[in-house]
């Protein structure tokens, strides 16, 4: 299903942080957003997954539109996202957090939480695919361990492991590399170009401009809440006006 | 004896009171100052429905479960959209309002001269007069409530519980309606503490709006803290400390004016060498502070 929005505007006490900005993402692929601080890369983001709402503009999965709709509508509805500040359930397992966001529990309402009819099959369930999903970011040796104990690396693949077990077709990840050391920084890219072989969408926003290079199959430009270029990586970043303006 | 046996009840009502609070300011981390105020609505309703109506006791603690989730429902409309403090304050008001209600609709209540003549539980034809009849009633209203709790706050509904504790936006971010959440656990929190109201009244037979004061409620906060939050012991913990506390100063033989505000101070201090050095309390696994 394809993400597109229209004309979507949205202002923070009178500074623009979005402006006009219309954008049809393909079906799947890499899509790196880049920009300076401010640029509006985060409220692009947070508009989209329902946590800030646009004063203008819509935008649609499909057919259906998503303006307006509560966060976790738009999660049920297979758009997953990171955060820059990581946020994980620090003081719970890491498994537990994996398989926290699985989708569509019937454990997580009242009656059959207490009468447990049918929770511990699906439980085991979730727990496999939680587990099958912390090895597939190389965690499973850690599962056990609460989240919080994880160094800020392991957290980010934390992550991106809750991300992949809501079973999201859309991820938008919120610098997905940035503060990491370089191998673990190759090692999520690494993930991400699977997961884009899987089938998914990846929209990620990314101030490391090597990295944007190494695996972006499209690269979109913003800066003062408009999109000012946007096309093929080794195109775009050639652009002497966008040289000029971020990537020097 | 008896005297042993009263004291084992409050504590069970107590503890029942602490771990109905625990499942939302413990496991959520929604602190609510509005527990006494369902503890009165069960006690209120069950006992209305007893003296006039002639109502049988489990019939009356289904009615005060009744109208507690009823009214917490009207009560998490506005204040769960609230966060922290916000929704301390809102619970802090409908306290205040619930025993305003209590205090003054004389024609309903009879205000501060109570309801007298409330009578004894009758169930199943077992008549329940002694104290060791009331002390195994309170032990199965208790080991009901820690059954409930203990089966949430242990499945995915519970690990949602935990995930609104800690970071709310994380669990929207996942698909967790959380609004649906808070909702539930505070209606499950109120249920539990009016069914804790319902047996009270059925045992003290007699009730008048101070037992449902804004005190009453942080006392059972206090209960919940200083036990530990979100643990399975340490409601039951706290509720023994706080209630036999009182009692063991009284065997100090201070005058009763010295012993009252004696007791306030005990509890101050409690509580700040609590934070000090235990900020989990005795048995939680989880602080208050974020």
């Amino acid at each position: 299903m394809i993400l597109r929005c229209e004309n979507l505007s949205k202002s923070f006490d009178g500074t623009r942080a979005l402006a006009e900005v219309s954008v049809t993402f393909p079906e799947n692929g890499i899509i790196a957003v880049i920009g300076p601080n401010g640029a509006g890369k985060t409220t692009l983001i947070n508009v989209l997954t329902g946590f800030l709402r646009a004063e203008s503009g819509r935008f649609f999965l499909g057919e259906r539109e998503l303006t307006g709709v509560a966060p976790h509508r738009v999660a049920r509805l297979g758009i997953a996202r990171t955060f820059q500040d990581l946020r994980l359930i620090s003081q719970v397992s890491v498994l537990e957090n994996a398989m926290l966001a699985r989708p569509n529990q019937r454990g997580e309402q009242l009656l059959p939480a207490l009468l447990r009819f049918g929770v511990g099959k699906e439980e085991a369930s979730n727990r496999e695919a939680a587990s099958n999903l912390l090895d597939f970011v190389g965690l499973r040796g850690k599962a056990s361990e609460p989240a919080g104990e994880l160094s800020y690396g392991q957290q980010k693949l934390l992550t991106l492991a809750c991300c992949l077990a809501t079973e999201a077709k859309i991820l938008l990840l919120d610098e997905p590399v940035a503060g990491v050391h370089p191998e673990m920084a190759s090692k999520i890219l690494d993930l991400l170009s699977r997961l884009r072989d899987q089938g998914k969408l990846i929209v990620f926003i990314e101030h490391d401009i090597a990295a944007v290079r190494q695996i972006a199959d499209l690269v979109i430009v913003m800066d003062d809440g408009r999109i000012i270029a946007e096309g093929k990586p080794a195109e775009v970043l050639e652009r002497p006006e966008i040289i000029e303006a971020y990537v020097a | 004896m008896e005297y042993c046996l009263h004291i084992l009840i409050l504590i069970n009502v107590f503890a029942l009171l602490a771990i109905s609070l625990d499942i939302l300011s413990g496991h959520a981390g929604l602190l609510s100052l509005s527990q006494a105020a369902f503890y009165g609505l069960g006690a209120y309703t069950s006992a209305l429905l007893a003296v006039e109506a002639g109502v049988p006791f489990l019939m009356g603690v289904l009615a005060g479960v009744g109208v507690a989730v009823l009214i917490s429902f009207v009560v998490s409309l506005p204040s769960l959209r609230l966060y922290d403090d916000y929704f301390v304050l809102a619970t802090f008001g409908f306290q205040m309002i619930v025993f305003s209600v209590f205090n003054n609709w004389m024609e309903l209540t009879r205000g501060p001269l109570g309801i007298p003549g409330i009578p004894q539980p009758v169930i199943f034809g077992w008549h329940i007069t002694s104290h060791l009849d009331f002390l195994i009633l309170s032990i199965l209203f208790a080991c009901f409530a820690y059954f409930v709790v203990y089966r949430l706050t242990s499945s995915p509904f519970g690990r949602v519980l935990h995930a609104i504790r800690e970071d709310e936006v994380f669990a929207k971010a996942h698909g967790k309606n959380t609004h649906y959440s808070k909702v539930t656990a505070f209606a499950v929190s109120a249920a539990l503490a009016a069914s804790a109201g319902s047996f009270y009244s059925s045992y003290i037979t007699y009730i008048d709006p101070t037992s449902f004061t804004v005190m009453e409620s942080i006392l059972i906060i206090s209960m919940v803290i200083i036990g530990g939050a979100g643990s399975l012991w340490g409601p039951l913990i706290g509720a023994f400390v706080l209630v036999t506390l009182p009692e063991a100063l009284r065997f100090i033989g201070l005058p009763s004016s010295v012993a009252a505000n004696l007791r306030q101070i005990i509890y101050g201090s409690l509580l700040v060498i609590m934070m000090m050095f235990r900020p989990r309390g005795l048995m939680g696994k989880f602080g208050f502070n974020k």
